[in-house]
């Protein structure tokens, strides 16, 4: 459905007054999801995988390398099938927005009727388990959990079919991360949705995973078609990724 | 607004501000002359029922001229501010939004603008145009609005890498509803301070251009004008400076208080409720 084909990315880096470097971020990267699929993308801080998440979505240009979604490649085509959650809750809300506003927004004037609308957002809210009283609320008045919530029904509140998750559960405490997860299993499930799930904790990644990619300094390392086979990797930057949680031995997650 | 309330200087200013630009507005109201009568057998008369503040060298009544004063100099400030951020939020929307080419040549441009003396740059551009309030206020306006399309490219700059605003392209909302809904309200409140605190700057700079007879024209009533006559009379008559002096004073103190107070209430929380 999604596919990546040689990405390419590099930004200018200014070293002292005049002299400009060129950084290679992405180099040559490939990838694809498949409808109702869940690829989990890995690697350590300054990978790149943010940059290439924001390439996907079309709000950056890639140097090289095509994005085709379901055969198409221009952004205007596609943008209404893709949507995105954020690891910064906090930025990820206008702080001057309500609640109902945020979502409101993301329907624009699909649904002209004003009853509707709220009644539609309200669905979408209790799907990801809030309720009534948070319509009127600014992203102050509640909690990283709940905003990540609201996040998350935003980006299914215009009906799409890929979400992009970058660590959208890496700045959540474990409890409140487990139930995430199991949220956008549920999501998953339910709508049929495809989602590449960038982070750097392997445990998320087996829990909600069918594929994973190992992303080291813009490239793709090592990937694993079977979840199950994650013991089996063979790179040693794959298995040092693993080791290090492996080594943390968190007694019974999951 | 309920900290900005809870600042009892900040109150005060407030208050001197509205009252003085209530009487500004109404200013054939609050005033007992016509600001132009002469009346020389009354000249450097002392404070009176019928002269508040006494008159002056040609025996015109201090205070309605004080009061019509304001439209001039008052009114004209805030006309100046109002075109200068207008033009300084079209193009520092436009540089930091866009970004690219356009921005690489307003950024340089407002460079060179920047790098004039600008006290130097008005007296020259007054030079060139003619003596007159209007060559005053375009002059301040050329001056500064590269400044706050500085300021403002800046902002819009930094609240361009905001999540919502990223979700917003993503899912393909129009360049419009991003740049009114999203970075427009976050910056006002920011754009406003700076107002605030440089409405006192450009009131002295009107003034101060007045008083050396490059602004409004004598026989019309503005702060800076009427200090610069008084000044003649310095020695025989040194309490003329004070009302107008005092004018200016407390007119630009209470802008600059209020502008600090404005930014202490919105640097703390950031949300407005
Ligand atoms: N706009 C930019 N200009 C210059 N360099 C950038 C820009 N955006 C990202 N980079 C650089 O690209 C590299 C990759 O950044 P990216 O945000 O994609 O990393 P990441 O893998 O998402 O890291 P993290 O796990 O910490 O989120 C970094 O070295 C960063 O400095
Ligand atoms: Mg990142």
């Amino acid at each position: 459905m999604l596919e990546a084909k040689g990405i390419v990315k590099g930004y200018h880096e200014s070293q002292g007054l005049f002299k400009k470097r060129h950084k290679a971020v992405l180099k040559g990267v490939s990838l694809h999801v498949k409808r109702g699929e869940c690829v989990g993308l890995i690697g350590e801080s300054g990978s790149g995988k943010s940059t290439l998440g924001k390439i996907i979505l079309g709000i950056e240009k890639a140097d090289e390398g095509t994005i085709s979604f379901e055969g198409k490649s221009d952004k205007r085509a596609y943008e209404k099938e893709m949507s995105v959650v954020f690891q910064d809750y906090t930025s990820s809300i206008n702080p001057r927005f309500r609640i109902k506003e945020v979502i409101a927004e993301a329907l624009g004037k699909s649904i002209a009727c004003a009853k509707e609308k709220r009644a539609y957002i309200l669905s979408l809210l209790e799907e990801v388990g809030l309720n009534e009283t948070f319509l009127e609320r600014y992203a102050h008045e509640l909690s990283g959990g709940q905003l990540q919530r609201v996040c998350i029904a935003r980006a299914i509140a215009t009906k799409p079919k890929f979400i992009l998750l970058d660590e959208a559960v890496s700045s959540l405490d474990v409890s409140v991360q487990l139930q995430i997860l199991e949220l956008l299993k549920a999501l998953k499930e339910k709508h049929n949705l495809s989602y590449l799930f960038i982070t750097h904790d392997v445990m998320c990644v087996t829990y909600l995973c069918d594929r994973v990619i190992f992303f080291k300094e813009g490239e793709c390392v090592e990937s694993v078609d079977k979840i199950e086979d994650l013991k089996h990797i063979s790179h040693p930057y794959s298995k040092s990724l693993l080791g290090a949680v492996e080594a943390l031995e968190i007694p019974n997650f999951c | 607004m309920k900290r900005l309330l809870s600042d009892k200087l900040a109150i005060l200013a407030l208050s001197i501000l509205v009252t003085v630009m209530i009487m500004g507005l109404f200013a054939p109201f609050f005033s007992l002359h016509d600001p132009l009568e002469q009346n020389i057998a009354f000249k450097f008369a002392g404070m009176s029922w019928e002269y508040p503040l006494g008159t002056d060298h040609l025996g015109r009544c201090i205070y309605s001229r004080l009061i019509f004063g304001i439209r001039n100099t008052v009114f004209l400030a805030m006309l100046t501010m109002v075109c200068t951020i207008g033009i300084g939020v079209v193009v520092g929307v436009i540089s930091g939004y866009y970004k690219g080419v356009v921005d690489e040549m307003m950024m340089r441009f407002c460079d060179v603008m920047l790098s004039f003396p600008s006290q130097v740059m008005i007296l020259a551009i007054v030079g060139v145009l003619g003596v007159g309030i209007e060559n005053i206020i375009l002059a301040n306006i050329v001056i500064k609005w590269t400044w706050y399309a500085r300021m403002i490219r800046g902002m819009v700059a930094g609240y361009n890498y905001k999540n919502y605003v990223l979700y917003a392209k993503t899912i393909g909302k129009s360049d419009r509803f991003i740049i009114s809904r999203h970075l427009l309200p976050n910056i006002f409140s920011e754009i406003i301070i700076l107002a605030t605190l440089d409405m006192g700057w450009v009131i002295i700079n009107i003034s101060t251009l007045s008083f050396l007879g490059l602004g409004i024209q004598p026989p019309f009533p503005e702060w800076g004008a009427m200090l610069s006559e008084a000044k003649n009379v310095l020695m025989s008559n040194p309490s003329q400076m004070m009302a107008p002096g005092v004018a200016i004073l407390v007119v630009v103190a209470s802008f600059n208080i209020l502008g600090d107070a404005l930014r202490d209430m919105l640097d703390v929380k950031g949300v407005v409720k």
